[in-house]
């Protein structure tokens, strides 16, 4: 009980990566699909940096006195996650540039009027 | 100068993507001639780190003073030095294959659709190149976002069928970094040499059991392998005819690579869970190839059937892979090289058509062999390698994917290969009947007409028709020097030596 209690952030990880991928599967509005895909981006983000999480240890600026390695967070999956994130930004960048040129012809988000709207 | 060919091949064209907008800006000539000089001398760097790492073995080239497992290297061995020349080869090609597509476009466009291609060229070379897991990622999210930016530029449909692609894109990679997160987990380290090390004592963890599974499932997502193939189809055929060469050709074979490096020489093919992710993979694939050749015969744009052929296509590597004896991984990687020549020869004769002719329907390619003599004899010779009949470049991959399959006694692999070359010639021949043997009825005229309009002294612009020809050259060049290219190359970008 007590180590489940422990690794429950890895699962509450899991779930939102779940509720992301789902929604990107299961909904037919391109807006929602991206803000699915934004979810599934942030659990993996919070993996990395639970990843680097200690107990009782502190920020990774060398404080005299602690000499340790277990005194400190590992900082490199932050560094890591400083780019997923900028990678995330610029991947929803991108995708509201698309959804704005999609909104502009076809005056709707989602997914069955848009093909409607090609096939004719 | 020389010692710094590994980083000069990623950075030449990612320099020259930022200065093209500019380029563009100050004048139109200038940023034409900056981007097929960045990719060019990117080639001649990597050329020159191949035959370095052939002579005097791999080359690890060491980042700012940071020794290998803290700092980020990039490893230049036989393998990724002889994709890097491919990837510069097919994009230098099809950058002089686009110019005429873009002599019309504002100072912006024609700015813009440069950087957009240099950073795909640049991105994927860093996939390559890169000794690292992570540096990996962020080269591969480069190359995506150039590549959605690139494909929506074709026309609202492309537009949506980019979105498409960078939903599920997104998902590939969020995968691949979300397996990577379990092994850096488990090992502490992102440096591909290193994590190799470490692993081998934990290979039946748990944790290393599911970090596989997801890499392999972000991969397959990105590489297209059936049935994750769902954003192929509309991308490769809506997109913009002067860079889709490139993108059909490189894009799906360099993720291909990462698999191929990822589980033969990080995790070894023999040990932990991956025998039985190779299993499953090499059904996957099996499945693909069949369906992928069954949906392009069913297909009336030229275009679609080729997306759908890649499904296929992507298919034969990953059964190379799960052959996984020597054989089997000389077909997959010879197929890689292949594929990526034919797809892309492929993909110019399909927009030199569409110049000439304004069409991508098959039942337009009546006649044009009279018309457009050498763009359609690249046309058959691309055709015929795609099927497997020699003297052409398609047929030794397959070949050596039959002896692999039958040396590993995996005799329903050798069934679905000899099925799926004869499903191939379905689709195929009926454009080269088309396009040869058949006459219209009666509407030849009308033909000489519409032909008549964009009538120049040659076929096709002079531009478009250099790369047609000498990559349809360069597939019968492959199929006939084979033998020389597998003794000489191939065979040390195995893991072991080949052995």
């Amino acid at each position: 009980m007590n180590e489940l209690l422990s690794n429950i952030i890895y699962f509450l990880i899991a779930v939102l990566f779940v509720f992301g991928l789902y929604g990107m599967l299961d909904k037919r509005n391109f807006m929602k699909k991206l803000m699915a895909m934004n979810i599934m981006q942030i659990s993996v983000i919070i993996f990395f940096l639970a990843l680097g999480q200690k107990l009782d240890a502190t920020l990774p600026i060398l404080v005299h006195g602690l000499e340790g390695v277990d005194q400190y967070v590992n900082p490199l999956p932050h560094a890591l996650m400083l780019t997923a994130i900028v990678v995330s930004l610029s991947t929803t960048g991108v995708a509201l540039a698309l959804l704005l040129r999609i909104q502009d012809r076809y005056e709707d988000l989602e997914e069955p009027e848009i093909l409607r709207g090609m096939d004719k | 100068m020389s010692q710094h060919y590994p980083v000069l091949t990623v950075i030449i064209p990612l320099i020259a993507a930022l200065v093209a907008p500019l380029a563009a800006y100050l004048s139109k000539g200038l940023v034409r001639v900056v981007s097929i000089t960045a990719v060019f001398a990117a080639l001649l760097t990597s050329m020159a780190a191949l035959v370095r790492a052939l002579t005097d073995g791999t080359w690890h080239y060491v980042f700012a003073g940071w020794a290998p497992p803290w700092g980020i290297e990039y490893v230049i061995d036989p393998l990724s030095g002889g994709i890097t020349v491919l990837i510069t080869f097919i994009g230098f090609m099809v950058a002089i294959y686009g110019l005429p597509f873009l002599k019309e476009e504002t100072w912006l466009k024609q700015g813009l659709h440069y950087a957009l291609y240099l950073l795909i060229i640049s991105g994927l070379l860093g996939m390559v190149s890169t000794g690292d897991l992570f540096n990996l990622y962020v080269f591969l999210e480069i190359s995506s976002l150039a590549t959605y930016g690139l494909i929506a530029s074709g026309g609202y449909r492309s537009t949506v069928a980019a979105f498409r692609y960078l939903i599920i894109g997104t998902a590939g990679a969020s995968f691949y970094l979300l397996g990577i997160g379990y092994l850096y987990g488990v090992t502490g380290t992102l440096n591909m040499a290193d994590m190799a090390e470490r692993l081998q004592p934990i290979m039946d963890s748990p944790a290393v059991i599911i970090g596989l599974v997801l890499i392999f499932i972000g991969l397959g997502l990105k590489m297209a392998l059936f049935p994750m193939h769902g954003w192929l189809p509309d991308a490769y055929t809506f997109a913009p005819p002067a860079v889709i060469p490139f993108v059909a050709g490189v894009a799906t074979k360099v993720p291909a690579y990462v698999l191929l490096r990822m589980f033969f020489y990080i995790v070894g093919a023999g040990s932990g869970p991956v025998p039985a992710i190779l299993t499953v993979i090499g059904w996957v694939a099996a499945l693909g190839i069949i369906l992928g050749s069954v949906m392009a015969i069913a297909q009336s744009d030229f275009r679609r059937m080729l997306a759908y052929s890649s499904v296929a296509q992507v298919g034969y590597i990953a059964l190379g892979f799960a052959i996984g004896n020597t054989y089997g991984l000389i077909g997959a990687v010879l197929h890689i090289f292949n594929h990526a020549i034919m797809k892309s020869c492929l993909f110019l004769v399909a927009g030199g058509v569409k110049w000439r002719t304004g069409q991508h329907s098959i039942s337009r390619y009546l006649e044009l062999s009279g018309r457009m003599p050498l763009t359609m004899g690249a046309f058959a010779i691309a055709a015929m390698s795609m099927v497997g009949l020699p003297p052409t470049a398609g047929f030794f991959s397959k070949w050596y994917l039959v002896l692999g399959a039958i040396n590993a006694g995996k005799w329903p692999f050798v069934v679905v290969i000899i099925l799926s070359s004869l499903l191939n010639a379905v689709y195929f021949f009926r454009v080269i009947e088309n396009s040869f043997l058949k006459k219209s009825a009666g509407g030849k005229q009308v033909l000489k007409d519409r032909l008549k309009t964009k009538k120049g002294l040659w076929e096709l612009p002079v531009a478009m028709l250099i790369p047609i020809v000498v990559l349809g050259v360069g597939i019968l060049l492959l199929g006939i020097f084979n033998e020389q290219i597998v003794s000489q190359v191939l065979q040390y970008t195995l893991p072991g030596g080949g052995q």
